[in-house]
C-alpha cells in the first residue's frame, strides 16, 4: 500500500484543481453498513469543471436486462479515470457507451445524457464514424487485423486520410510503434503479420493502432491484462505521457495500476456506480463501505 | 445359420465379453486395493476383450463373405465334365445351375447340371455351416484368451487406442483406394483410346467429330478427336457462369451477414438456398426455352449473329444455379470472422463498408475462396443445362453467341446408345473423363496452395 500512496501522491496536486471546486455539488451519501447493502446513488465526487465527457443518469440494457443503473461521471480533459470493480458490474458495458460500440450489439439499448466536448453523443444527428475516431478504443482481447503489422497501424490514418504520402505515413507507424513500447521488437518485421505475434505484443500494437489516429479520448478495456510486468510499465508510462494531450478512461483490474495511472477512480458495482473520488482518497479513505471491501480484497 | 443371426450373436458375444471384461478387471484389482492399482481404467479392459473377440471373427466372416461364391463357382464348375471353353459359356452355365438350385428353373435339364446343383446346394450348406461354427469359435476363444490375460499391470487403454487408430487409418485408406481404383480404371481405358488415336492429336486436335463408320470403306469412316474445342467450351460456359456467381453470390453473403436484420436473414438464406434444390434439368429447359430464345434476340436487335443454342444461355443459367454454392459458403465463412475484428475496425472510425472492405473480406478470403473453387468445380462438371442449351456441336470458337459443347456433355453423347464398348468412340469418354479428372486436380491443388499461401501469412 505504501507504494500506492507514494505514486498516487504525486498526481495530487493536479487533481485538487479539478475536483475541489465541484465539491459542492456532490452529494454525499451516508456510508452503506454493510459490504451486501443496497447502492442508491453515488458517494464522493463524480461531476468535474472542465469535462471532457459528461454522462448524466445512464442507463443500459441488454434486451430486458439492466446492465447499469443511472450512471452520472464526468471524465474531466487531459485526466485519467480509472474504472475499478469486480468482474461484470458493467465497466465494459459503460466504458463502451462513450464511443457508441454498443450500437453493434443488438438489442443493447442506452438511456441518458452523454456528450463530449458539450455536443452529445446519442443526438440523432450524430454520425458515429467522425465520433469514433475521435474517442479510440483499446479492448480487453487484443484484435489485431489479419494484415501485416505494418498496415495494422496504418489502417486508421488510411481511412481518415490523415497521412497523404508514404513518407507520412512511416512516420506515424514508427512513432506509434514507438509509443506502444513496441518498435524495437518488430521493426525488422513490419511486413510480417500483426497475428502472428505474442498475446502481449499484440496488445501493444492494438494501442498503437488506437494512438495512430490521434484521437481525442482513449478509452482502454483492461489494456494491460495479456501483458508482462515490463510491458505493462511501458504502457503506464505511455499514459502518463498521453495524458498532456488526451483524455483518458482506463478499465483495470489492477488497483495498484489503478493508482499509479489515474488521478480519478470510479469504483462500479453491480452495474452501479458506487463511490467516484480522486485517486489518492479511494485507495487510502475511501469513503463506501463497498469501495474499501473492494480495495482491501475482502471481496471481488 | 442365417447371417444376420450369425451377426446377432456375435454382437452377443461381443457384449458378454465387454461385461466380463469389465468385471474381471475389478474382480484382479480387489486383491490389489481397488480400481486405482489397474493400469487403465475397467472400461478400457472391457473395450479391450470386446475388440478382440469381436474383430478378427468380424474380417474373417468379410473376408468369407467376400470369396465364398468365387470359391464355390470354381468348385462346382471343377465338377462340371464337358464344361464350355469360353468365359460367357460358363457363365450361362452357371447361372443355368444357380437357377436350379434355387427351384426357379423348370423344363429341361441335363443329369449333369442337375448333379451340378445338388453340388451347388451341398456346398452352400456346409460352406454356411463352417462359416457359422469358424466364426463363433474364433471369437469365443479370442474373448476367453484375453480374459484370461487380463492383469492389472496391462495396458488395457494404449491397447485399445493403437486398434481405434488403426480402424480410423483404414477407413481413410478406403476412401483413397476407391479414389485410385478410379483413377486406374480410367487410366487404363484411356490408353486403349490412346493405342488407336493418339494422345498429341488428342490433347491438339482443333476437330471433333466422334463418328465411327459402322463399315470401314464408308465414307469419313474414321472420326476426328481433338479435344480442344470441347476443353474451349468448357472453359467458356464455366467462366461464364462463374462471372454471374461469383459477384452475386458474394455480394449476396455480405449483404446477408452484415446489414441484413435477423428477420430478413431468416427467410433470405433458405429461399436463397432453394436456388441449389431446383434439378439441373429444370434449369436446363429455362435455359433451352426462355434464356436461350431471348439472348437471340437480344443479339439480333443489336445487329449480331446469334445461334438458337448459345454458349451465354447455358452460362447465365448455370451461373444462377452456382449463386447459392458461393453464396452460403461464403455467408458462413464471414459469420465465422470473429465480431472482435470489426469493433476493432468500427472502434478506429470505419465505416461500415470500409470494415466490411477493408477487415472482414480479407480475414474470410481463404473460405471464400474455397467456395468459389467448389462452383467451379460443380460448374465443370455440369451437363444438363450445356445439353438443353448450348447444343452439341464441338465449335471451336470463342464467340459466346454461337453454341458449343463440353466435355461432361460429350462423355454422356459417347456413352448413351448402343455401341461397341472397345470402339474408339466409347474409349474417348475415358480419355475425356481422364482429361477432367486431372483438371480438376490440378483446379484443387492450385487452389490448396493459395489457401495455404493466405493462411500462413494472415494466420
Ligand atoms: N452482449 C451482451 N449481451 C447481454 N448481456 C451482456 C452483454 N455484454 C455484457 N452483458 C452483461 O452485462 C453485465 C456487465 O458486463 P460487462 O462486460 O460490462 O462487465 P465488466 O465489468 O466489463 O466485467 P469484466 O471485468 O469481467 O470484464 C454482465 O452481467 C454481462 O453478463
Ligand atoms: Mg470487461
Amino acid at each position: 500500500m505504501s507504494t500506492m500512496t507514494l505514486n498516487a501522491g504525486e498526481a495530487v496536486p493536479a487533481q485538487k484543481e479539478a475536483t475541489q471546486p465541484v465539491a459542492e455539488q456532490t452529494e454525499v451519501k451516508s456510508r452503506a453498513a454493510n459490504p451486501n447493502s443496497q447502492v442508491d446513488g453515488t458517494v464522493g465526487s463524480p461531476f468535474c469543471d472542465d469535462a471532457k465527457l459528461r454522462m448524466r443518469n445512464v442507463n443500459v440494457f441488454y434486451g430486458e436486462s439492466q446492465a447499469i443503473h443511472d450512471v452520472s461521471l464526468d471524465i474531466g480533459r487531459n485526466q485519467v479515470v480509472a474504472m475499478i470493480g469486480p468482474s461484470g458490474c458493467g465497466k465494459s458495458t459503460f466504458l463502451r457507451c462513450l464511443n457508441r460500440m454498443n450500437d453493434t450489439i443488438e438489442g443493447c439499448r442506452v438511456e441518458g445524457e452523454l456528450s463530449l466536448d458539450g455536443e452529445a453523443i446519442y443526438g440523432p444527428k450524430v454520425d458515429v464514424v467522425p465520433l469514433r475516431a475521435r474517442v479510440g478504443m483499446v479492448f480487453q482481447k487484443p484484435n489485431p487485423f489479419p494484415k501485416s503489422i505494418y498496415d495494422n497501424v496504418a489502417y486508421g490514418p488510411k481511412i481518415h486520410g490523415i497521412a497523404s504520402r508514404r513518407a507520412e505515413l512511416d512516420e506515424i507507424v514508427e512513432n506509434s510503434l514507438r509509443r506502444a513500447g513496441l518498435w524495437n521488437e518488430v521493426k525488422d518485421r513490419l511486413d510480417k503479420p500483426g497475428t502472428g505475434l505474442s498475446g502481449g505484443q499484440q496488445q501493444r500494437l492494438c494501442i498503437a493502432r488506437a494512438i495512430a489516429v490521434s484521437p481525442e479520448v482513449i478509452l482502454m478495456d483492461e489494456p494491460c491484462s495479456a501483458l508482462d510486468p515490463i510491458a505493462t510499465a511501458r504502457i503506464e508510462e505511455l499514459i502518463d505521457e498521453l495524458r498532456e494531450n488526451y483524455t483518458i478512461a482506463i478499465v483495470t483490474h489492477s488497483m495498484q495500476q489503478a493508482a499509479r495511472v489515474s488521478q480519478r477512480t470510479a469504483y462500479f458495482h453491480l452495474g452501479k456506480l458506487v463511490e467516484v473520488n480522486d485517486t489518492e482518497t479511494v485507495f487510502t479513505n475511501p469513503e463506501h463501505d463497498l469501495t474499501e471491501a473492494y480495495i482491501t480484497g475482502r471481496f471481488g | 445359420m442365417q447371417t444376420p443371426t450369425l451377426f446377432a450373436l456375435l454382437l452377443l458375444l461381443v457384449l458378454v465379453a465387454y461385461g466380463t471384461g469389465f468385471s474381471r478387471a475389478i474382480a484382479t484389482a480387489r486383491s490389489r486395493g481397488g480400481v486405482r492399482s489397474l493400469a487403465s481404467l475397467p472400461n478400457y479392459y472391457g473395450v479391450h476383450t470386446a475388440l478382440w473377440c469381436g474383430l478378427p471373427a468380424l474380417v474373417i466372416l468379410g473376408l468369407w463373405m467376400l470369396f465364398d461364391d468365387a470359391i464355390i463357382r470354381t468348385l462346382v464348375l471343377g465338377g462340371v465334365a464337358d464344361k464350355p471353353e469360353t468365359i460367357s459359356g460358363q457363365n450361362l452355365l452357371y447361372a443355368q445351375i444357380q437357377n436350379l438350385a434355387a427351384g426357379n428353373l423348370i423344363g429341361a435339364t441335363t443329369p449333369q447340371i442337375q448333379a451340378a446343383a445338388d453340388h451347388l446346394v451341398s456346398l452352400r450348406q456346409s460352406g454356411r455351416w463352417m462359416q457359422t461354427t469358424i466364426t463363433l469359435i474364433l471369437a469365443a476363444g479370442l474373448g476367453v484368451y484375453t480374459l484370461l490375460r487380463i492383469s492389472p499391470e496391462l495396458r488395457a487403454r494404449e491397447k485399445v487406442e493403437k486398434v481405434l487408430r488403426i480402424i480410423l487409418l483404414a477407413c481413410a485408406c478406403a476412401a483413397i483406394f476407391t479414389t485410385v481404383g478410379i483413377l486406374m480404371s480410367v487410366l487404363f481405358e484411356s490408353l486403349r483410346f490412346f493405342q488407336s488415336v493418339p494422345v498429341t492429336e488428342f490433347l491438339f486436335g482443333l476437330h471433333w467429330s466422334p463418328q465411327m463408320a459402322l463399315r470401314s470403306d464408308q465414307v469419313g469412316s474414321s472420326g476426328a478427336f481433338g479435344a480442344v474445342p470441347l476443353f474451349t467450351g468448357t472453359l467458356m460456359v464455366s467462366a461464364i457462369a462463374m462471372f454471374v456467381a461469383v459477384p452475386v453470390g458474394l455480394m449476396s453473403a455480405i449483404y446477408l451477414a452484415e446489414y441484413a436484420g435477423n428477420k430478413v436473414r431468416a427467410f433470405a438464406k433458405p429461399l436463397i438456398e432453394i436456388l441449389a434444390g431446383v434439378p439441373t434439368v429444370v434449369y436446363g429447359f429455362f435455359a433451352a426455352l426462355t434464356v436461350a430464345p431471348f439472348v437471340r434476340e437480344v443479339a439480333q436487335s443489336m445487329g449480331m449473329e446469334a445461334s438458337s443454342e448459345s454458349a451465354l444461355a447455358a452460362g447465365l443459367v448455370m451461373g444462377v444455379m452456382i449463386i447459392p454454392f458461393v453464396s452460403s459458403l461464403s455467408d458462413d465463412v464471414i459469420n465465422a470472422v470473429p465480431q472482435s475484428l470489426r469493433d476493432g475496425a468500427l472502434g478506429l472510425g470505419s465505416t461500415k463498408s470500409e470494415t466490411v472492405r477493408k477487415v472482414v473480406i480479407p480475414a474470410a478470403l481463404p473460405g471464400i475462396v474455397g467456395g468459389v473453387l467448389l462452383a467451379v468445380s460443380r460448374a465443370i462438371g455440369e451437363t444438363m443445362i450445356v445439353v438443353m442449351a448450348a447444343g452439341l456441336a464441338a465449335n471451336l470458337t470463342a464467340n459466346p453467341l454461337e453454341s458449343v459443347t463440353t466435355v461432361t456433355v460429350q462423355i454422356v453423347t459417347l456413352l448413351v446408345g448402343d455401341q461397341e464398348f472397345d470402339s474408339p468412340k466409347t474409349l474417348a469418354a475415358f480419355a475425356l473423363g481422364l482429361m477432367l479428372f486431372i483438371s480438376t486436380l490440378i483446379l484443387n491443388f492450385i487452389a490448396l496452395h493459395v489457401v495455404k499461401k493466405y493462411r500462413e501469412q494472415y494466420d
